[in-house]
């Protein structure tokens, strides 16, 4: 497997199925990690950076980890290609930005289900994406990985804190769950503030698409807990399985519904000029794109659209970022090249052309 | 002019009104001192970096030549209140007097890990843990006033601990 091999298709976590996928895009868990005697990245000299990347390189590329593992060394990676990893979610911007003097890499799963970063904020950082709501699956196979990577390397850990981990934000089961919801109802009706309200008070965080700092383009919610101290991977998952997404889902729906009762011929003209402009347009903005798409989406899970699947939508919203489109068209491009380049690659996938 | 805080220099940004004895009292404090004494309901959502900063600033006149020092990295507290990262692992105890306060604000008012248990650690922390554990849920029970299931935990506590 190689960058090349996976630009042309999103990974599993798009694939638009699994359960309630209509509104749950996709779940993720990540674990923060450390190995012991060793200072954490930032405090760390680029020899000891060197030292944790064999040692994690070694454990990692072992065997256990799956036929079909992709390592990536970072600093000697193209920008470009760190740019596509960032999109694919399967490295932080932080990750990507660090100099060519910082020893980091990510090590890939067969299909992108699993992404091991080495070097960013603690040593190691596991994430597990699965497409709908899989948040069980999810944390079964993180736990594994986890169990493998303990195996044979010796983590820091004390009986008080749980797993240290560089910010004591982290600090505990160093777990952090997340969903990616897709509300355009919600947002459609202004009721997404009151979401946004409700999550804070549950000590939950909501992002955009592209998580921190980013804002929810494309009606897209990340979700994700705070607290990783003084409760249980279980008690923090069933908060999301039990309350989280079904209350938000539930929400949602019945947005749907009321929009779909109350305003039909305005419901209907939104999702068409959607499908309107996003079939027949010459230049397209990443941004307006993202909105679009949102649209289009809400009308074929509505079943106003039948021609174009959930799955088509869902790659979308990955290949026509910025780096996608590059790296697909093998050539760098400048922002009005890529904006027709986007055009035609949406009127494609929709069967335009 | 915007009024000062009755206690320090900062600018005074919440008044408070008391009525002892029947006797009125006002009082112009800046969010610091309000803070300390109680007077604003505290926020729930405050970032980490936030908590930090303002517990610094409150305590930086008594700490100030105190700093502590992480003897495995050499990180002190008050370089981590800037880079809000800690050293290395040996930091959380090194600094715990000062993070755990932090830590408590942070995490909903955890004080303690509950959750998975690496295999290397041996079988006393996971002792540790499960019988941390098994108190988290006779405090949910009591709660709950779930007596039954209080007294059934507190019997399964009781002989766990006997077991050593």
């Amino acid at each position: 497997m190689n960058l090349n091999d996976v630009t042309e298709h999103a990974g599993e976590w798009l694939r638009g199925q699994g359960p309630h996928s209509d509104i749950v895009l996709s779940s993720r868990v990540r674990l923060a990690r450390n190995l012991a005697g060793f200072p954490f990245v930032d405090h760390a000299d680029r020899r000891q950076r060197q030292e944790v990347l064999d040692r994690c390189r070694a454990a990692i590329t072992a065997g256990q980890f799956g036929q079909d593992l992709l390592w990536v060394d970072l600093p000697s990676s193209p920008d470009l290609d760190r740019h596509l990893l960032v999109e694919r979610h399967l490295i932080s911007r932080q990750h990507a930005a660090g100099g060519p003097e910082s020893p980091r890499a990510v090590a890939i799963g067969e299909n992108e289900t699993f992404a091991i970063m080495v070097n960013e904020e603690d040593h190691l950082r596991l994430q597990v994406l699965r497409s709908g709501m899989q948040l069980d699956e999810a944390y079964t196979q993180i736990d594994h990985l986890d169990d493998l990577l303990e195996a044979k390397l010796d983590l820091a850990y004390s009986s008080k804190w749980g797993y240290l981990t560089a910010c004591p934000t982290n600090v505990g089961t160093g777990i952090r769950v997340s969903v990616m919801l897709h509300l355009p109802a919600l947002r459609l009706t202004g009721e997404i503030e009151k979401v946004s309200r409700a999550a804070r008070d549950m000590r939950l965080e909501i992002r955009g698409f592209f998580g921190e700092g980013s804002e929810a383009l494309g009606d897209l919610f990340q979700i994700s807990n705070k607290v990783t101290l003084g409760r249980t991977e279980q008690e923090i998952l069933s908060d999301f399985q039990n309350v989280v997404v079904p209350q938000i889902t539930a929400y949602e729906q019945q947005a749907r519904q009321v929009l779909a009762r109350q305003r039909p011929a305005q419901l209907d003209d939104k999702i068409w000029r959607a499908w309107g402009i996003l079939t027949n347009a010459r230049v397209l903005g990443a941004e307006e794109v993202l909105s679009l798409l949102s649209q289009l989406r809400l009308g074929v899970n509505l079943g106003r659209i039948q021609t174009v699947d959930i799955r088509t939508i869902n790659e979308l919203f990955l290949l026509t970022q910025t780096a996608h489109l590059q790296k697909m068209t093998g050539c760098l491009m400048d922002q009005g090249q890529r904006r027709e380049a986007r055009a035609q690659l949406i009127r494609r996938r929709l069967g335009a052309s | 002019m915007k009024r000062k805080c009755d206690k320090c220099n900062r600018p005074a940004t919440i008044r408070m009104v008391e009525v002892i004895g029947g006797k009125k009292t006002e009082k112009h404090l800046c969010d610091l001192h309000a803070a300390e004494l109680g007077g604003v309901a505290k926020d729930l959502h405050t970032p980490i970096d936030q908590l930090l900063t303002n517990f610094v600033k409150l305590h930086s006149g008594a700490r100030a030549q105190q700093d502590l020092v992480c003897g495995h990295c050499g990180m002190s507290f008050s370089q981590f209140r800037e880079d809000k990262l800690l050293g290395c692992p040996h930091c959380y105890s090194a600094f715990e007097p000062m993070l755990a306060p932090l830590m408590e604000q942070a995490h909903g008012g955890a004080t303690h890990h509950v959750g998975k248990v690496p295999r290397r650690c041996g079988p006393d922390e996971d002792r540790q843990q499960l019988i941390l554990r098994m108190r988290k849920r006779l405090d949910d029970a009591v709660r709950d006033e779930d007596y039954e299931l209080a007294a059934r935990l507190r019997d399964e506590i009781v002989r766990f601990e006997e077991k050593s």
